[in-house]
């Protein structure tokens, strides 16, 4: 029987999730790198044994970790994350000019062919790679070089490149987005990009149509449509059916389009899954009542998800990379929060359990579906 | 000559070591030759306690020996003797505050 296990990152660990394929009854081990902030533990689609491991402290910095047993045991690799060059400028929050600083590593991309290459996505902005299991890092900085590089700002949780989109159909196109610069596509395995934000509109910044400075949260896609990428911004839920080329709002009806996470089912490409949140100042959700909005349509018209979720009282959030589905039939949907619950839905977003209720803070949630 | 070194919980769970660890260092025994064997013999801490790129002291690690905040000190400075001499420990100390927006 399949079985399922969700790789979660908090604020003080990561921990293991496990579950048979009913995923009515689950194993918890962890926390693995205790009082560590965890901000992405992902594995790899080739080898789902290895898993790569983003461990980052204001005290001690960067390191990475892999497994090569699904989690049981972690080895640091390399932590090494060297800027191509000399790093020049990005814009701080007022506008001077902020000299380019390593911080740490948001997001971890595996290969979908080699189980030894990963990518990294890093704050300051920039993405790394690596060919050898996590050793060594090499940036791909003619994305850090595009021209637009001196202007992107810092959205509120830093200059963070958080979402790594890694193209099934085409091996050389991949799509990454940066908080708040905006979504970015090479179609050249990431010798050069082209900013893909044309119908984006932000009116928080001077230009609200601008080539840059959106504050994209967050990029889903599903593999089976490579090019219809769907994206939760600081503000709008926008859709793309032309590889990101342009971009529709498709909010509809939700409470609030404001939020971090978005995801797509597995079976069901035009099915996506959004956790509206209150904004600018609360970042909760509205009313206290958690509610995944799920649409069946690609956007637009949306049905709240409430079936064993909170509905009073509920003041928690739902950070962008801590939404994850599972492949089996009927589709399972994950999702953590800041008050430290991983709620399990086994039936598309029907109803929904928690599977803990009590971790640290919730930064990440990954699921791999395993034979 | 061998040297004493205390590191803070963090990262002797990295290096998974216990108690302080002893590190056999070159020449005199300075904060810079004292942190290279460090990084040595325990690879996976490089860059946790100095910057990969500046190898300077990361802002929320201090240096302590002999009731001395060495922090500041010169790298090529000469450490107190009793830390040469493997009598006393050199104390790596995280902040007890700070370093994270959620300590």
């Amino acid at each position: 029987m399949s079985k399922v296990r969700l790789l979660v990152g908090t604020r003080k660990g990561a921990f293991v999730l496990t579950s048979d394929g009913k995923r009515e009854n689950w194993q918890v081990s962890g926390p693995h790198f205790a009082g560590w902030e965890i901000y992405h533990v992902k594995g790899s689609p080739v080898d789902p044994q290895r898993i790569y491991a983003s461990q980052t402290s204001g005290w001690f910095g960067q390191v990475m970790q892999r497994s090569d047993d699904g989690g049981a045991t972690w080895n640091p690799v390399g932590n090494k994350f060297a800027y191509d060059g000399v790093p020049g400028t990005h814009q701080w929050y007022d506008g001077t000019p902020h000299p380019w600083e390593f911080k740490r590593a948001w997001h971890l991309e595996p290969s979908l062919t080699d189980p030894d290459a990963v990518y990294a996505g890093v704050e300051d902005a920039a993405l790394f790679r690596s060919n050898d299991g996590g050793v060594n890092w090499e940036e791909l900085s003619g994305l850090r070089k595009h021209g637009s590089g001196p202007h992107w700002q810092p959205g509120a949780g830093g200059m963070c490149l958080h979402t790594i989109i890694l193209d099934p159909s085409d091996a050389k196109r991949m799509y990454i987005a940066i908080s708040s610069a905006g979504a970015f596509r090479t179609d050249d395995g990431g010798e050069t990009w082209k900013p893909i934000n044309q119908g984006l509109r932000s009116e928080h910044i001077p230009d609200p149509t601008a080539e840059v400075g959106h504050c994209v949260h967050h990029i889903a896609m599903h593999p089976q449509r490579p090019g219809t990428l769907f994206m939760q911004k600081h503000w709008d839920v926008m859709r793309s059916d032309n590889a990101g080329d342009h971009w529709t709002e498709v909010s509809g009806n939700l409470p609030t389009d404001f939020g971090f996470v978005i995801d797509v089912h597995a079976h069901e490409p035009e099915t996506i899954y959004v956790v509206p949140i209150k904004s600018d100042g609360e970042h909760y959700p509205p009313d206290g009542k958690l509610r995944v909005y799920r649409s069946r349509s690609g956007g637009n018209e949306w049905e709240p998800l409430t079936k064993g979720l909170p509905q009073e009282n509920c003041f928690v959030n739902v950070l962008r990379d801590a939404m994850s589905v599972d492949s089996l039939d009927k589709c399972g949907v994950y999702f953590g929060t800041t008050g430290g619950q991983v709620y399990a839905s086994r039936n598309a977003g029907d109803s929904w359990v928690p599977i803990v209720r009590d971790l640290p803070a919730v930064l990440s949630v990954e699921a791999q579906t395993l034979p | 000559m061998t040297v004493r070194v205390l590191l803070p919980a963090h990262l002797r769970a990295l290096a998974r070591v216990e108690g302080e660890v002893r590190l056999e260092v070159e020449g005199p025994a300075t904060l810079r030759s004292v942190l290279d064997a460090v990084e040595r013999d325990y690879p996976m801490l490089g860059g946790t306690i100095r910057d990969h790129g500046t190898r300077e002291r990361r802002a929320f690690l201090r240096f302590f020996a002999c009731e001395r905040d060495l922090s500041h000190e010169p790298l090529d400075a000469p450490l107190p003797e009793r830390v040469a001499q493997g009598k006393e420990a050199l104390l790596v100390i995280g902040a007890v505050a700070g370093g994270s927006p959620s300590p």
